[in-house]
């Protein structure tokens, strides 16, 4: 009889991507659940058009470099992509927004570089900053949590402004974003960055009805469930402690100097933690394996420039939230950052000491 | 600060970076007895199953072989031998498929066991009264080498007799599924304390550690019983984390220390052994018993009685196999070796060797086969688990790439193939087997190297060579070329100082080159000469007996003798170097003669035409010639009337006696007109007698004839410019020296004086041919 023959190790942890990728999933579920709560089920619709994109911007590009389809589509890295991407856009956004940008993030940023594992970017923020600065007021038409709303919103509401750009009772987005004292709301970090402008102290700006007591309202909470669903990646040793830790530890850093620096200018350290996307950036965006550092000493530095970038562009810079910018200038400096932070292998002495 | 040794004394333990946990199913074995089993039909006993070179043949087929006794010989430090595990018969000595991953057949001593389990005769040896030496030949003779994986002779590893700190025993036993040591060392702990014994008396360390995976509490305990009474013996429980049992991270993880690349541990101070390996020591030395058996954990959800068995070396894997129940299923994997390092096997033919420690015949649920390797999604979980501390991705990205360079800067060498890396790959990537590929690249590619290398050194010490022969010629050359030079100016410089001594011999010469023309001139005026010479000679010879043409005949002879050996040959040097002058001279003598003589006669007539002859050449070389034929013609014209002449010769007679008187102021060419007078007037004899008389007067006159003759050359010293050139050439100056040892004789004999003429000529063509041939090549 024959028997098989097979390279060492014949054992295997049996953790493969997919199945990385499921969990990275699965672990956004707490965060959307949230945003479903605090600002509609919009967000759903924004999730299904944009997996259907990916799916066949996926497959379509497989077939025309003449790989197999569905062992990829399998690996569920196109639709972690478009998970995170969804999440990441106004739920009231147009269709096309999405679609679209879906589309840029699988077609060009990664199956243009050689499909997964070859990309350059994070397929989502590049598509996000794609987005941003081809649609400014469609990326930047949040509406505030339902309880701010001055129009209660109807069920098939989020369907009609998705599709319609209207809501069903005629409503267009900047009157839904409008509240019941007739002022257009914007997100938190937006509503900081303006009063900031007008010469209103943090404290006088955090009075604003989009604030509750520890930062944005809903954002916070939306900013907490995406850390559990890291904590849970962590615990499943999807992702290292390295990247999120990095982060999170970098803005707070840089945010409490600021803080301990004028404490009317500068928003808490927890405020900047809690808003805007720094839970997803950390957890989801961050840790993406193909864009980060590959280096242990790598994503401690790599982390740490994120959080850095970002604080620095919320607070001097000109977009009220700065994930999207940060992480793609990061994924810039991965090489050089894998380049000098080889560690010491076994054995040899330590670089410089020969 | 406390000391190393007072940290690892107080239990301290360190980590190694990385490491996997993987489930390590060791309780289906490791609380079973070892199983004692019948003996095999076959015992398929590899000459070689160590690092190293096999040992010498022993034994022949057919040979009766009992059990213990070696069946090779240890010729070589890196050899060590092999044991007939059980008594029996050689059936065979042949290739056999080898436990090795690449399943080549190699050299198998086959025995038929006859079941009598016959030993042979044993010496076992008391340690107080052994010395190291014969220790470590117990060791080396006992064929024991590594036996928890690589192999390495022992007693190469033991030899070292100083430098030792640790001794640390690795019963550490990491990889899944096994549990041979951990048997072992449950059963025969005390054994292997004694082991331990011999070690520690070979090499003296400090403290010896014992290395045991925390999994194992009975091993731990049973040691620990053990070791109670030797309190520099450490048993050092270790977290059970892979591949904490590997040589270098044990030592990190008991001493902290980290072994030098590309250095042995050793070198730190440490010496590490196999527990299996320490109870096989034990034995050797303590019952005489070698290494013909060890414990193999049989495992595998493909058996139903999965348990330790103590195997026989040589003994077939499928005969294990079947003996634990293996029923296969279909593309069934059988692993030699645990299921991170061991290798699988195309057969079940294979035999146990010594470091054969697992045969694992997994189900495909149990260790599912790997399925279809994915991209790299650059999620640096390799990295993390790496015990080396490498980076397995960029590894992988040079091995695809086959960027040797970039793989030995990434430090590729230190990669242990512990299989951590593809373990944890999310992309199922073999990243282990890409490392083998191009660490086999790299062999191949610096053996290439070398190679070249020596090859280049080989045809780089030819062209040296070479050169160098060829300097040594060119040195040589270079030397006898100036030799020749120096000897070739020499030559020149004596040529220039007698061609000047010829030139102030024949005074101020205006040396003109030579036309082609002056030289065919020449030529013919030789021949001219040569001719007139013969002409000359047949008119003596007819005209011994007429005196009156002998004294036309005789006054030209020196002159005619002289032209055709082109000079010097006769009697005056200075005269015959040029035998125009010597016609002139010859000439001029005639005149006087004639005026000596009372009739002028026919000769008269020649005279003057010969004085014209003398006188013409100074303008025309050809004139010369003309002159000298007619001269020619008149002593044909002479000869051919030999009767009238008789009648001049009385008439000349009286003239003899004055020209004796004259003679001293004349030339011999007047005396030999004196003897050729008396030879025609009295009979032969008196006629001979004169002419010895003559020729002394000659020779005596001649003496002074020089002087005369010189008297004359300033005369006829236009004539001879030109022909001086033809003298000019050394050989005929260096002819003039040898034949200047016989000047006169042909003024007195004419046949004489033709041959050394002709001599002369013959000598001077070949001096003149072979004087040319050199300025030719030059």
């Amino acid at each position: 009889m024959s028997f098989r023959i097979a390279s060492s190790p014949h054992h295997h942890s049996q953790q493969h991507t997919s199945v990385l990728m499921q969990k990275v999933i699965l672990a956004c579920l707490p965060g959307i659940a949230c945003q479903v709560y605090f600002f509609g089920y919009g967000v759903l619709l924004q999730l299904v058009l944009a997996i259907i994109t990916a799916w066949a911007s996926e497959a379509l590009v497989l077939r025309l470099r003449q790989k197999p389809v569905l062992p990829r589509l399998k690996d569920h890295s196109a639709m972690l992509t478009a998970v995170l991407l969804a999440v990441s856009i106004p739920a009231f956004a147009p269709w096309w927004i999405i679609v679209l940008g879906t589309a840029f993030a699988i077609i060009i940023v990664k199956q243009l570089y050689g499909g997964l594992g070859h990309n350059l970017f994070n397929p989502a923020m590049a598509a996000y900053v794609f987005l941003l600065v081809s649609f400014p007021q469609q990326m930047t038409s949040w509406l505030p949590p339902l309880t701010l709303q001055a129009q209660q919103q109807q069920v098939l509401d989020p369907v009609c402004a998705v599709f319609t750009d209207f809501s069903c009772a005629g409503y267009s987005l900047t009157q839904l974003k409008t509240d019941i004292d007739g002022m257009t709301m914007a997100t938190p970090l937006d509503t900081l960055k303006t009063d900031l402008s007008t010469g209103k102290t943090i404290s006088e700006s955090l009075q604003q009805p989009v604030f509750d007591s520890i930062g944005g309202l809903g954002w916070n909470y939306v900013n907490l469930a995406f850390l559990i669903g890291g904590l849970w990646l962590l615990q499943q040793k999807v992702i290292q402690w390295r990247i999120p830790l990095a982060v999170l530890g970098s803005l707070g850093l840089c945010s409490l100097i600021g803080y301990l620096i004028d404490p009317d200018l500068h928003a808490s350290p927890l405020f900047h933690l809690l808003s805007g996307g720094t839970m997803l950036a950390a957890f989801f965006i961050a840790t993406d394996p193909v864009s980060a550092s590959t280096t242990l000493r790598g994503r401690l530095y790599y982390g740490a420039l994120i959080g850095l970038l970002i604080y620095l562009i919320r607070s001097f810079g000109g977009f009220p939230d700065a994930v999207a910018f940060a992480v793609m200038l990061a994924n810039l400096a991965v090489p050089l950052i894998d380049y000098y932070s080889r560690p010491r292998t076994y054995g040899h002495k330590p670089k410089g000491s020969y | 600060m406390q000391s190393l040794f007072q940290q690892i004394k107080a239990g301290q333990l360190w980590d190694f970076h990385g490491g996997i946990h993987p489930p390590a199913r060791k309780q289906h074995t490791s609380q079973k007895p070892i199983g004692r089993l019948a003996l095999p039909d076959r015992l398929y006993v590899p000459l070689r199953q160590h690092i190293g070179v096999p040992g010498a043949l022993l034994v022949a087929v057919g040979q009766h072989v009992l059990k213990g006794q070696p069946l090779t010989f240890a010729n070589n430090a890196m050899a060590v031998p092999v044991h007939a595990p059980t008594s029996g018969t050689v059936l065979a000595i042949e290739p056999h498929i080898a436990p090795h991953p690449s399943a080549l057949p190699e050299l198998c001593v086959v025995i038929a066991p006859d079941g009598l389990e016959q030993w042979r005769e044993r010496h076992p040896l008391h340690l107080p009264e052994c010395d190291r030496l014969s220790l470590l030949q117990r060791i080396q003779d006992a064929g024991i080498a590594g036996m928890g994986g690589a192999g390495f002779p022992t007693h190469l590893k033991t030899g070292a007799a100083s430098g030792v700190d640790y001794l640390i025993i690795n019963a550490v036993e990491c990889e899944p599924y096994i549990s041979a040591d951990d048997v072992l060392m449950q059963e025969f702990a005390t054994t292997i304390v004694k082991g331990i014994d011999i070690l520690c008396e070979l090499s003296g360390p400090k403290a010896v550690l014992i290395g045991i995976e925390d999994d194992k509490p009975l091993a731990i305990a049973a040691m620990q019983a053990a070791c109670s009474q030797r309190e520099q013996y450490l048993v050092k429980t270790v977290p059970a984390k892979y591949p904490s049992g590997g040589e270098k991270q044990l030592i990190q993880l008991l001493t902290s220390k980290e072994v030098p690349a590309g250095r042995r541990p050793l070198d730190i101070g440490i010496v590490m052994q196999n527990v299996g390996t320490v109870f096989a020591i034990a034995q050797a030395v303590l019952e005489d018993m070698p290494l013909i058996s060890r414990i193999v954990t049989v495992v595998g959800d493909s058996l139903t009685q999965p348990q330790n068995v103590l195997a026989l070396i040589g003994t077939p894997v499928g005969y294990l196999l079947d003996a634990c129940g293996f029923s296969p299923e279909p593309a069934q994997r059988i692993i030699m070796g645990g299921p991170m390092m061991g290798f699988t096997l195309p057969s079940v033919s294979v035999p146990v060797v010594k470091t054969s420690n697992c045969i694992l015949a997994p189900s495909q649920a149990e260790l599912p086969s790997a399925s279809n390797e994915m991209d790299c999604i650059r999620c640096g979980a390799c990295a993390e688990v790496c015990p080396a501390v490498l980076l397995p991705q960029q590894l992988l990205w040079y091995s695809k790439a086959k960027d040797l360079d970039k793989l030995k800067e990434y430090n590729l060498a230190d990669c242990i193939e512990c299989g951590a890396c593809a373990y944890v790959c999310p992309s199922e990537i073999p990243l282990v087997h890409y490392y083998r590929v191009a660490k086999a690249e790299i062999r191949e590619q610096s053996r290439d190297e070398l190679k070249a290398e020596q090859a280049k050194a080989r045809f780089e010490a030819r062209n040296e060579r070479l050169e160098q022969e060829k300097q040594q010629r060119a040195t040589r050359n270079q030397a006898l070329a100036l030799q020749r030079q120096q000897l070739m100016a020499e030559q020149q410089k004596n040529r220039e100082i007698e061609q000047a001594q010829q030139r102030v011999a024949a005074t101020s010469d205006t040396a003109t080159e030579l036309s082609k023309e002056q030289i065919i001139a020449l030529r013919e005026q030789k021949k001219a000469a040569a001719r007139a010479y013969q002409a000359e000679k047949a008119t003596q010879q007819s005209m011994q007996h007429s005196a009156d043409t002998a004294d036309a005949a005789a006054a030209n002879e020196p002159a005619a003798a002289s032209l055709p050996a082109t000079q010097p040959a006769q009697s005056q040097p200075e005269i015959t170097s040029d035998p125009r002058a010597a016609a002139v001279a010859a000439a001029i003598a005639r005149a006087k003669a004639k005026k000596a003589q009372t009739e002028p006669g026919e000769t008269s007539v020649v005279v003057p035409a010969a004085t014209a002859v003398a006188a013409e050449p100074i303008l025309d070389t050809r004139a010369a010639a003309v002159a000298a034929a007619i001269a020619r013609a008149k002593a044909k014209k002479a000869q051919a009337e030999p009767t009238p002449q008789p009648l001049p010769a009385p008439t000349a007679a009286p003239v003899k006696p004055q020209s004796d008187d004259s003679g001293a102021s004349s030339h011999d060419a007047a005396a030999s007109s004196d003897t050729d007078r008396d030879a025609n007037r009295e009979t032969a004899k008196r006629q001979a007698l004169a002419a010895a008389i003559a020729r002394a007067q000659a020779k005596r006159q001649q003496t002074d004839a020089g002087s005369v003759a010189m008297s004359h050359v300033p005369q006829s010293a236009h004539s001879t410019a030109t022909t001086t050139k033809i003298t000019d050439t050394p050989d005929t100056s260096a002819l003039a020296k040898s034949t200047a040892a016989t000047p006169d004789t042909p003024a007195d004999d004419p046949r004489k004086a033709a041959i050394a003429a002709a001599i002369a000529r013959a000598k001077a063509k070949q001096q003149q041919l072979s004087a040319t041939d050199p300025k030719d090549q030059a």
